[in-house]
């Protein structure tokens, strides 16, 4: 396992296979039907807030149970601009990136002015997404709990500007945001930040010592994951078409969030997509596989999940991509 | 609004808060001791109803007497998840061991959605209808022997740490672990005895519960969520802080349900556990570490 | 020449018990002063103090001309005092490099830069064969090394040194007390030293400061300090390592 410093795509063969996997990735759509470009959309989904999530617990160590605050204000957020003003969701994404920034600082700095860490951050993390859920479900403005809609057009639209149009045009939506996030990932790791991060996770008083100001570097932290997170939001009302609190804000959903990233290998680039791809396309087989045998079972998906997560954490608590990688001999790992 | 509707409101919400704070102090020993936070609480909560409905649907066992079995069970389950399963974790990072038990949550409310559905399941027995008046308030009968038999089952377990001997072993292991072990204190089997106990007391709660809520497999991450609220609020590892947060919390959320709406009230268990994070984050009968 | 660091009179008490009472001493520019005393005589509770750990109850700490009790760690590192732990505290998981990196990038915003100079750096303390391992595989000598390089990376002004001497071999101390020297004088690097190895103290040390029960009861030139009764008389009985 090399670290961080070791350059990123200094690995020719590294190079060379993500070439591969991005020219694969982009030809997909033609190759593949419907079914499967839903479940390749869903990888990307879940790959791309994995990398969100990522870059508070995996890089800097503060472990947040309360993703899905940002997906839900994000998405109710664009929503709610284009259904009531018409307000083309690429404007409405600035500000919905800017409350949900605004709400993840505003809980960081709670939380880490008042010197509240580990499981008490993450029960806080939780309490502001369940808060904001029961806030939600009696906001009549955007349909309380009983769902927010946005008007489905007709098949074959093409409206880019109103993100309105083909699982096709969403499917490159995705893979769009999952690569720019890797690439922006990848630098953050490889910069100042990326070094001042590992150091508050792996120890916050030696790093305070080296003359880190740990309080401003978790914020940045913070602030950049929960914008991230909030890109995830506008991708799903528009992908989704409808919003339920008790759906989008649920704790499950964090929880949905954060396995891919600790299944893939917590704190590598990889590790988000690894495990996004991993489960999904294991959930999506048992779910298959319930239906073919005539069941109707609900609550398999999850407890697969449940066993997996539970096998993962009890024998590679670091992951699959950091073993996976060394017997790939790629030179490769990021923080792990 | 009617002075004795509200006096109704609270003491009902006093009662109901008494079996949170058993559940509560089933969560508040097990960290207190393992320092483990237990993230499957609600869901051991939920299986421990589900096995009071089928107890009762199959022998129409009461809730009171279900009491008995269910705390062995879960006194011997939770003595075998300590034991195989979280004593491993120990000296893992804090994340790891909450993935840990974040799995077992998730396993155990899905695994009740497959068995059991998502429909509520409730038992009927006479009582639950029956009250006792005094003047304009009423005091429902199930609801006052599930207080009583929560503060009874309380006052058995602050017994138990007081003056047996075992009990005392874990509040030496609890102070000081390492002390513990250079004594020759079994520090594993004093850990799991401690989630046995926990476990146990989360049985109780859950055979009480019945008594006032139907059950989901939803209520379990619900539980666990309130569970978490109650003893940051009270305190975590303090078992009078667990008691006092039940009643907090119990009490809070019967009066938010009159005065905003019964389903934005556990909107004020939140705002409360914020509040008690940022300005007493030892929470009101925690000691300060 | 002009003291660099100034304590005065500085006072820290947890819960009553008085862990350190109005110590003074000074840090000329460019010394190697060395604090020594018996186990919790203070000296930690000294340097937590002077490297913003824990705020003095009272007293004041001066580093070149200005007040810097009651900043944070942080603080003053960047004012330029470097410190290591009595107990280490690497980032495990990071490699060597990565970890002097860290203290690098207090320097410099580029990669680059700070992985050269973490290179120089990890070179000069005869870690660099070793800068690619983890943190958490290397030996406890070298991880006091790796402590004593990242608190290098940062270029302070003023080093502080918490015992980085215990549990290294005698040759091995010889080599650490060499390279002190060796960047006391040509890099005209002030350092203080908390030890207990008195072959390392006597080596380097220029002036001894003797804390005892919280106290200053001694403090001169070493060969003066070894002979003072008071000093003697607090070690009678105390395992020393001469």
């Amino acid at each position: 396992m090399s670290a961080p410093a070791s350059p990123l795509f200094a690995d020719r063969r590294a190079i060379g296979l993500l070439l591969a996997l991005l020219a694969l990735l982009l030809a997909l759509p033609a190759l593949v039907n419907s079914y499967i470009l839903s479940v390749a959309i869903l990888i990307l989904y879940f790959a791309y807030t994995g990398q969100a999530w990522n870059v508070m617990m995996g890089f800097c160590g503060q472990l947040s149970l309360g993703h899905s605050l940002y997906v839900g204000v994000g998405a109710y957020t664009v929503a709610a601009l284009f259904v009531h003003y018409q307000i083309s969701p690429w404007v409405g994404v600035w500000l919905a990136v800017v409350i949900c920034t605004l709400m993840g600082l505003v809980i960081g700095f709670l939380a880490f002015r008042f010197g509240i860490g580990g499981t008490y951050f993450a029960l806080l993390t939780i309490a502001f997404a369940e808060f904001t859920r029961i806030g939600f479900d009696h906001f009549d403005w955007v349909g309380s709990s009983g769902g927010f809609f946005l008007k489905v057009e007709s098949h074959g639209t093409l409206d880019l500007l109103n993100l309105r149009g083909s699982p096709t045009m969403f499917y490159y939506l995705a893979l769009a945001m999952c690569a720019a996030a890797f690439v922006f990932c990848a630098w953050l790791l490889k910069s100042r930040a990326g070094y001042y991060w590992q150091a508050i996770r792996e120890n916050e008083e030696a790093a305070q010592a080296l003359g880190i100001n740990t309080f401003r570097w978790k914020m940045l932290a913070v602030g950049i994951s929960s914008a991230m997170t909030s890109l995830a939001g506008v991708f799903f009302a528009f992908y989704y078409n409808n919003l339920f609190p008790e759906q989008i804000f649920n704790i499950s959903r964090s929880i949905e969030i954060i396995l891919g990233p600790i299944i893939g290998g917590i704190g590598t680039l990889f590790g988000p997509i690894l495990g996004a791809a991993v489960l999904t396309i294991l959930a999506d087989g048992i779910t298959e596989l319930v239906a073919a045998m005539g069941l109707e079972i609900p609550g398999v998906k999850q407890v697969f999940y449940g066993v997996v997560l539970l096998l993962v954490v009890m024998f590679l608590p670091h992951g699959i991509w950091p073993t996976l990688a060394r017997k790939l001999g790629l030179g490769q790992g990021s923080g792990k | 609004m009617p002075i004795d509707l509200i006096f109704n409101v609270v003491i009902a919400g006093v009662l109901t808060g008494l079996v949170y704070g058993l559940m509560a102090l089933g969560l508040s020993v097990i960290f207190g001791v393992v320092r483990v936070v237990n993230f499957a609480h609600g869901e051991m909560m939920t299986i421990a109803m589900y096995a009071t409905v089928v107890l009762f649907a199959a022998w129409k066992l009461d809730p009171f007497l279900a009491i008995f079995p269910a705390a062995l069970a879960f006194f011997v389950f939770g003595y075998f998840l300590q034991s195989t399963l979280i004593n491993p974790f120990i000296t893992r990072p804090e994340h790891s061991q909450f993935m840990l038990l974040v799995a077992v949550a998730i396993i155990m409310v899905n695994g009740l959605l497959m068995i059991f559905g998502p429909t509520a399941r409730n038992v009927q027995v006479d009582y639950q209808l029956e009250s006792w008046e005094l003047g304009k308030i009423l005091f429902d009968k199930a609801r006052v022997y599930a207080a009583l038999t929560a503060m009874a089952t309380s006052a058995a377990l602050f017994a138990f740490f007081k003056f047996s001997r075992p009990g005392k072993a874990i509040r030496a292991c609890a102070d000081n672990h390492l002390g513990a072990k250079v004594v020759g204190l079994n520090v594993k089997h004093l850990y799991a005895l401690t989630f046995g106990i926990g476990s146990a007391c989360v049985a109780v709660a859950g055979c009480l519960m019945v008594l006032l809520v139907d059950v989901t497999p939803v209520l379990g991450p619900a539980y666990t969520l309130l569970a978490f609220v109650i003893v940051i609020v009270g305190g975590l590892g303090s078992m009078g802080g667990a008691l006092l947060g039940g009643v907090l919390i119990g009490v809070s959320e019967a009066v938010a349900g009159l005065f905003i709406t019964p389903s934005a009230k556990s909107m004020v268990s939140f705002a409360l556990l914020i509040l008690v994070l940022l300005f007493r984050p030892q929470g009101l009968l925690g000691r300060k570490s | 020449m002009s003291a660099l660091l100034e304590v005065r009179g500085i006072s820290k008490a947890f819960r009553g018990l008085k862990a350190v009472t109005g110590a003074s001493l000074e840090v000329p520019q460019g010394a190697i002063v060395a604090l020594i005393g018996p186990n919790g005589a203070g000296k930690t509770t000294c340097f937590n103090m002077i490297a913003g750990v824990f705020k003095p109850d009272s007293g004041e700490v001066v580093f070149a001309g200005r007040r810097i009790d009651g900043l944070r760690p942080d603080q003053i590192c960047n004012a330029g005092i470097g410190r290591t732990f009595q107990i280490v505290k690497p980032f495990a998981g990071l490699s060597g490099l990565d970890n002097v990196m860290v203290g690098a990038f207090n320097r410099t915003v580029h990669a680059a830069e700070a992985r050269r100079i973490a290179f120089e750096i990890l070179d000069k303390l005869g870690l660099g064969p070793k800068r690619d391992l983890p943190a958490a595989s290397l030996t406890l000598p070298d991880r006091k090394r790796l402590e004593v390089a990242r608190a290098l990376a940062t270029r302070p002004r003023l080093l502080l040194l918490d015992e980085v001497m215990a549990g290294l071999r005698p040759t091995e101390t010889d080599v650490m007390v060499e390279v002190f020297r060796e960047l006391n004088r040509r890099d005209g690097l002030t350092i203080l030293l908390i030890e207990h190895v008195m072959r390392a103290v006597m080596a380097l040390a220029q002036n001894i400061v003797v804390l005892h029960h919280g106290e200053i009861i001694a403090a001169g030139a070493p060969q003066d300090v070894v002979r003072d009764p008071a000093v003697l008389e607090c070690y009678l009985g105390e395992e020393t390592e001469v």
